[in-house]
This record gives structure tokens, C-alpha cells and sequence, in this order.
């Protein structure tokens, strides 16, 4: 009777009352994602007021490997495409494709920082590195801060794949997929950004 | 879970777009003479704009979510364009 009780009183705890009608972990999943868009805009406004007011600033691609970064920017786009339909997996009930798509998140973003690390590579054995321009040090500033997120959005998608592995979420509780998709679309739409700024222009 | 019902966008077409759209930014940057810094700019941000609104309407939801959620991020990318513009205006702006 009293495990009843208990069940009860955890069902009604599952279907919250919020005052804004968003769960509170997708709330403030965006307070915290809103709190990024102004640290990434910090950065990048940064980049923007020292290259301009810079006047020697070697063209980036005279520097950067920019068909390998479009590449790697492919990748980060196609591990966007296969969360959401992870998301979209998971709302129609199908815990295969759910489990499928996760994976294939996970190795779209290892890939991107695999390729990240090479490209980082290459560039210190040619020596160029934070200390020899003002390029070379809002560069790894940017682009690492942005890798710090990847490597973070990658551990966070390894734990729901595992959970998702245990069986733990259904078509009806799946909020941790799509707090987890929005960091991961986030970190797709700054990497858009950046790619632009620093690589192209 | 989901605080708003709306049908499933086609997730593959928006993939497409953002695909072309890099391979069009790419071959825009490398064929445009960058003597032509002011065409070369407006293009590449405009591309990198579209691109990153697609992200946020079509994957993060945003087109289907409440107001309040749209005015939080509303809020926040007016206080970030002001934050760059004072940036750019400390660059810019004759000084006294």
C-alpha cells in the first residue's frame, strides 16, 4: 500500500507544475546556453576589435588548413543532424534508432576533436602557436575554448548513451535527450561562428 | 516531454541546406578577390547568419517553443550585439 503511495507520489512529482510551462531542466539548460552566447561573444568580439584595429593580420588561409576545418565543420553538422533525429527517435518510441543515432553523435564528435588535435598539431610543429602573433593566441584562445565545449558535449553524450543502453528512457521521459541535444546544437551554431570568422574572412 | 506538439520538421532537408550553404561559404571565400573586403564580409556573415538560424529554429526547437523562451534569447543576442558594437565602437569612433 505504501509502495502504491510512493509510486503515486513520484508520478506526480515526474509531471511538475512550472509557472512558464517549459520543464525546468530545458529552462535552464537555455538560461545556462544564454550565459555561453555572451562568453562566446566576448571572444569573438574580441577577435573582431583586434583584427581590425591590427594592421598586419596574415589572411587565414595563408596559415589555417581551411579544407580540412570545412571538413571538420561537415562532421560537427552531420553529429547535429543525427541528435536531433535521436530526439526525434526517442519521441516516436523507437529505443533502437535512439540508441543508434547516439552513437553516431558520439563518433561525429570524436572525430571533431580527433581532427581538431591534428590540425593543432600540424600547426605547433610549423610554429605557430599562441605566443608568436596576436593571431596565433586569439586563434587557440577561441577555437580551444570552443574544443573545451565539444570534449564537454562529448562526455555528457557518452553518460545518455549509456543510459539510453540501460533502457532508461521512453517515449514518455525523455527530457535528458533533448537538454543534452540543445547543449550539442549550441556547440554547432558557435562553431558555425567561428568557423566563418576566424577561417574565412 | 516535449512542452510544445508541433509536427516533425524534415530534419534531412535542413541538413542539406546547411551542407550547401558551407560548400557555397568555402568556394565564396577562396574565388572572391579579398580586395573586396566589404562584399567578401557581408556574403560570409550573411551565410554563417542563415545557417545559424536554421540550427536554432529547425534542431533547437525554437520556431515551436513558447515566447518566453524566444524573449530570454532575444534578450540575450540584442545584450551581445551591444556588447560587440561598444567593442567596435571604441575602434571605430573618432576620439575627443
Amino acid at each position: 500500500m505504501e509502495a502504491v503511495a510512493l509510486h503515486a507520489a513520484h508520478a506526480h512529482h515526474e509531471e511538475e507544475y512550472t509557472t512558464t510551462g517549459i520543464p525546468h531542466d530545458k529552462m535552464g539548460m537555455w538560461v545556462f546556453l544564454c550565459s555561453e552566447v555572451m562568453f562566446f561573444t566576448g571572444l569573438i568580439g574580441s577577435y573582431i576589435v583586434l583584427r581590425f584595429a591590427t594592421p598586419l593580420w596574415p589572411p587565414p588561409a595563408s596559415v589555417l588548413n581551411i579544407p580540412l576545418t570545412a571538413v571538420n565543420t561537415f562532421i560537427l553538422i552531420c553529429s547535429s543532424v543525427t541528435m536531433v533525429q535521436a530526439l526525434a527517435a526517442i519521441s516516436r518510441g523507437d529505443t533502437r534508432k535512439l540508441k543508434l543515432f547516439l552513437c553516431l553523435t558520439l563518433l561525429g564528435g570524436t572525430i571533431f576533436l580527433s581532427i581538431q588535435a591534428v590540425e593543432y598539431w600540424k600547426l605547433l610543429h610549423e610554429g605557430f602557436n599562441p605566443h608568436v602573433s596576436l593571431f596565433g593566441s586569439v586563434f587557440f584562445t577561441t577555437t580551444g575554448f570552443h574544443g573545451f565545449h565539444v570534449f564537454c558535449g562529448v562526455i555528457c553524450i557518452a553518460f545518455v548513451t549509456g543510459k539510453a543502453f540501460l533502457g532508461k528512457y521512453t517515449q514518455a521521459h525523455h527530457q535528458g535527450i533533448e537538454t543534452i541535444g540543445l547543449y550539442w546544437h549550441f556547440v554547432d551554431l558557435v562553431w558555425i561562428v567561428l568557423f566563418t570568422i576566424i577561417y574565412l574572412i | 516531454m516535449s512542452t510544445t506538439e508541433h509536427k516533425t520538421p524534415n530534419y534531412m532537408a535542413i541538413f542539406w541546406w546547411l551542407a550547401g550553404f558551407t560548400a557555397v561559404e568555402v568556394a565564396y571565400s577562396s574565388l572572391l578577390p579579398h580586395s573586396q573586403k566589404v562584399i567578401l564580409i557581408l556574403g560570409l556573415v550573411g551565410f554563417a547568419a542563415i545557417k545559424a538560424t536554421l540550427v536554432a529554429l529547425y534542431f533547437m526547437h525554437l520556431k515551436f517553443e513558447r515566447k518566453t523562451l524566444g524573449i530570454i534569447v532575444g534578450s540575450t543576442l540584442i545584450l551581445g550585439v551591444i556588447l560587440v558594437s561598444v567593442g567596435m565602437a571604441e575602434h571605430w569612433l573618432p576620439r575627443p
